[in-house]
């Protein structure tokens, strides 16, 4: 857990503006009203593939089984818009301000897993690119702060159900719920650690505790859920659980990132993938390592992806090896899925375990440049 | 040359004056390239002789009279890109010339960098001098497969060493497609430079095992006295010299005639963890551990004979007929005499690495051995040890590799150069 870092000021109030809202008392400004996206287990169907820039809105309908996201990306995986946590019959509405034209993919990911179901777009018009590197910076920081902001909404509404379901004594669906939720945490867990007391209250491990010190959050849960029951203060642990990561929503919609931050985010996060996944200590009793290791891989292609456009001009050659080694490490992922998941970390031979080692080596090592050009 | 000994800045200076973040500017921390590591209180000069040049006909650390620290690593090539992997070597071989001349590794080194950036080399050896570093860099079999079409490369002599009887091998502990042998007269300055290269290569390569040795269990030059090794006998006084360039010639350099012309210059490297148990060693009296041996513990004489480097004579009988160096003796087995005149170059070093958890120390020799052919040197010397060393119930080989260790580099050049031209 490193705070190297000193908090950033805390902004006063509405740091982030979010585009992606589940409300829509927006109106689209683009003609013809909104784009249709009807999603559903196996599928992604977009009404219209074009748009002109600007605000570009799109009305995501899931009618699949499995809980779905919604995409808007730039070249490189680079979020424009998302929509996270759609479930089942669900409707929401996401508006992305496009300035730039040019080749976008929509896509859904049924199941929160993956690459997802893409689809060429073309924004056509609008301004040049975007070259000076102080703007490059700033939108890099706006759209890895919805990005963090889109995660902690998903983590209040998925830990929201999984505390229900524990204080409901129903352990079989709050087990299943488990990784699903926690999967949100983990995919902006940088964030989280900005706040010193938070991070250890909602993801102290038992392992880590120090004397006299009380085990709480999602950990706590997870042991009583796989192996010694449901204890009498259980309610009060979720209860608490649920409380804490309220406030960390509150906290980090009004965090100030800089690209540093986002730089070394990245880093951060496969570095907790290299100490705590791969040796199978994060997820002890419930073994669902594997998803939280996704959650890290995602939070980190998400904050590169933001910076993609100023790591592009400053050093191609890093972005292409990123690219390749993000590549490597989720074709890894991906050979272990099983079900709407993955399998249980107990089940990897140690060959498997060094090859999962291996590529997170081959990525963090090019991950811990960007840093410096983002500070360039 | 750049650093000076008033140019460099105290550890605990530096982290007195870092804020968070703060950048080190105008303190005089040395300039990382081109400056040269010192020892405290050497003189530049000083510093200087313990270089070990890097460049030659055949590659150091191989003849080197041998340094008192190892540092061994074999890694597996990850990536399928024949290019990537050239441009390792490449960059391993600008790294290995720098820190076998005392120098940092890359621009910038451990202290000169951008502050937002990793420094390029570790830092741990930052004052301390070359230590007669040494590098060394071997291919092993399983390299030479389909993956970058080195099969028609493959050296007959780089066969699959056989498994010999009682080998309990970890393949956790074996095999490699690279192996990298550092060798130094500080532990730190081999671990340093094993560390960089290991970091230059993620990508490329990954760690397969590693080895710490320490105490060089043989010796290479006549200038060097005869090391002990764990069960505390001389070890290696009959060892391939330095001085001896027709054995050289004959038993330990590979020539183009052998077969891979790439080779020439170059030779074979065997390594053999080998764990001894030493705790019923102990307990063994001292007229048997000399018999298993066939020298005597303190002077290190063959049993019959005088002195260290008497000859041996495997002739003389003792009372009723029996011979003084046993038949199942560990010297006798491993003589020349007894082998059809093949010799090994052996560079070995002991461990102990922690304990076994059954209360005894896991500690044992960590063998390397040169020869011309593996197949008509070491294979058959292991076979005789293997079958019938009475030193055997107290041993144990653990891990095993085989590596063709390519000849020396030129100026300019690259290690492997000719496997990859």
């Amino acid at each position: 857990m490193s705070r190297r870092f000193p908090l950033a000021a805390l902004a006063g109030v509405g740091a982030l503006v979010l585009t992606a809202c589940g409300g829509g008392e927006e109106t689209p400004a683009a003609a013809g009203g909104p784009i249709k996206v009807e999603a559903s287990d196996s599928a992604c169907a977009v009404s219209v593939n074009t748009a002109s820039a600007g605000n570009v809105t799109f009305e995501i309908t899931n009618k699949g089984s499995k809980v779905t996201e919604f995409y808007l990306y730039a070249e490189g995986d680079r979020i424009m818009g998302e929509v996270e946590n759609i479930a089942p019959g669900l409707n929401r509405r996401l508006i992305v301000e496009v300035a730039e034209a040019g080749k976008y993919q929509t896509a859904c990911k049924p199941g929160m897993t993956g690459n997802g179901l893409r689809g060429d777009f073309t924004v056509t018009g609008g301004g040049a690119k975007q070259t000076d590197p102080n703007s490059q910076k700033a939108q890099a920081v706006k759209s890895y702060a919805e990005y963090v902001a889109n995660n902690t909404k998903a983590l209040d509404e998925e830990t929201t159900k999984f505390v229900a379901l524990v204080k409901a004594n129903k352990a079989e669906e709050a087990k299943a719920a488990y990784a699903r939720t926690r999967v949100y945490f983990e995919r902006v867990e940088p964030v989280a650690e900005k706040f010193g007391d938070l991070d250890p209250k909602i993801d102290a491990r038992e392992a880590d505790l120090e004397p006299g010190q009380k085990f709480t959050g999602f950990h706590r849960l997870e042991k009583d859920l796989w192996v010694s029951g449901l204890q009498p203060d259980a309610p009060q642990i979720a209860d608490q659980l649920l409380a804490d990561v309220k406030e960390l929503v509150t906290k980090s919609a009004a965090l100030e990132l800089n690209a540093l931050d986002l730089a070394n985010g990245a880093k951060e996060l496969l570095d907790e993938i290299a100490t705590g996944k791969i040796t199978g200590e994060e997820e002890a009793f419930s073994h669902t390592d594997l998803s939280d290791f996704q959650g890290n891989l995602d939070g980190s292609k998400a904050a590169i992806a933001s910076l993609r456009p100023l790591l592009q001009a400053k050093d191609p050659a890093l972005v292409s090896t990123l690219d390749k080694e993000f590549g490597s490490v989720q074709a890894l992922l991906d050979k272990q899925r099983e079900g709407d998941g993955f399998k249980l970390y107990t089940a990897l031979s140690q060959d498997q375990i060094k090859e999962f080692a291996s590529a997170v080596d081959a990525l963090s090592e090019p991950l811990s440049k960007v840093a410096e050009v983002a500070a360039q | 040359m750049t650093g000076t000994e008033d140019t460099r800045v105290s550890r605990r200076k530096l982290f007195g004056m870092a804020g968070a973040g703060a950048a080190l500017v105008g303190t005089g921390a040395a300039a990382g390239f081109g400056a040269n590591r010192l020892l405290g209180g050497d003189s530049p000069a000083q510093a200087a002789q313990s270089v070990v040049e890097f460049h030659g006909e055949h590659q150091a650390g191989i003849v080197t009279p041998v340094q008192e620290n190892l540092h061994f690593v074999a890694l597996d090539v990850t990536t399928k890109d024949r290019e990537k992997l050239v441009k390792l070597l490449r960059t391993w071989t600008d790294a290995a010339r720098r820190m076998t001349a005392g120098r940092e590794v890359g621009t910038g080194g451990a202290v000169g960098g951008a502050p937002a950036a990793p420094p390029s080399d570790t830092g741990e050896a930052l004052d301390l001098a070359a230590s007669s570093l040494t590098l060394t860099i071997g291919f092993g079999p399983s390299l030479f497969d389909d993956r970058f079409g080195l099969a028609p490369k493959r050296p007959a002599a780089l066969i699959d060493l056989p498994l010999f009887p009682a080998d309990k091998l970890d393949p956790a502990r074996s095999g490699g497609d690279v192996c990298i042998q550092a060798c130094a007269d500080d532990p730190q300055v081999a671990v340093h430079a094993i560390r960089n290269l290991v970091r230059l290569g993620f990508g490329v390569t990954a760690v397969r095992w590693s080895q710490l040795g320490f105490g060089r269990s043989s010796s290479t030059s006549r200038a060097q006295s005869t090391p002990r090794n764990l069960f505390g006998f001389k070890d290696g006084t009959r060892n391939v010299k330095a001085e001896e360039a027709d054995v050289l010639r004959d038993q330990v350099w590979a020539t183009a005639e052998d077969g891979q012309p790439w080779m020439a210059g170059g030779s074979f490297l065997v390594a053999r963890r080998i764990r001894m148990h030493i705790e019923t060693w102990d307990r063994e009296s001292l007229r048997g551990q000399e018999g298993i041996v066939g020298r005597s513990k303190g002077a290190g004489a063959p049993l019959g004979q005088a002195a260290e480097f008497d000859e041996p004579d495997f002739n003389v009988g003792g009372a009723g007929g029996e011979k003084l160096i046993p038949e199942d003796s560990h010297v006798r087995l491993a003589s020349h005499e007894n082998l059809n005149g093949a010799r090994i170059l052996r560079r070995g070093y002991n461990f102990v690495d922690g304990s076994d958890g059954v209360g005894h120390l896991d500690a044992g020799l960590f063998f390397l051995a040169f020869n011309r052919d593996t197949r008509k040197q070491f294979v058959p010397m292991q076979q005789a040890l293997s079958s019938k060393d009475a030193m055997m119930e107290y041993l144990q080989h653990t891990g095993s590799a085989h590596f063709a260790v390519p000849p020396g580099v030129r100026e300019g050049g690259f290690w492997g150069e000719g496997l990859f031209a």
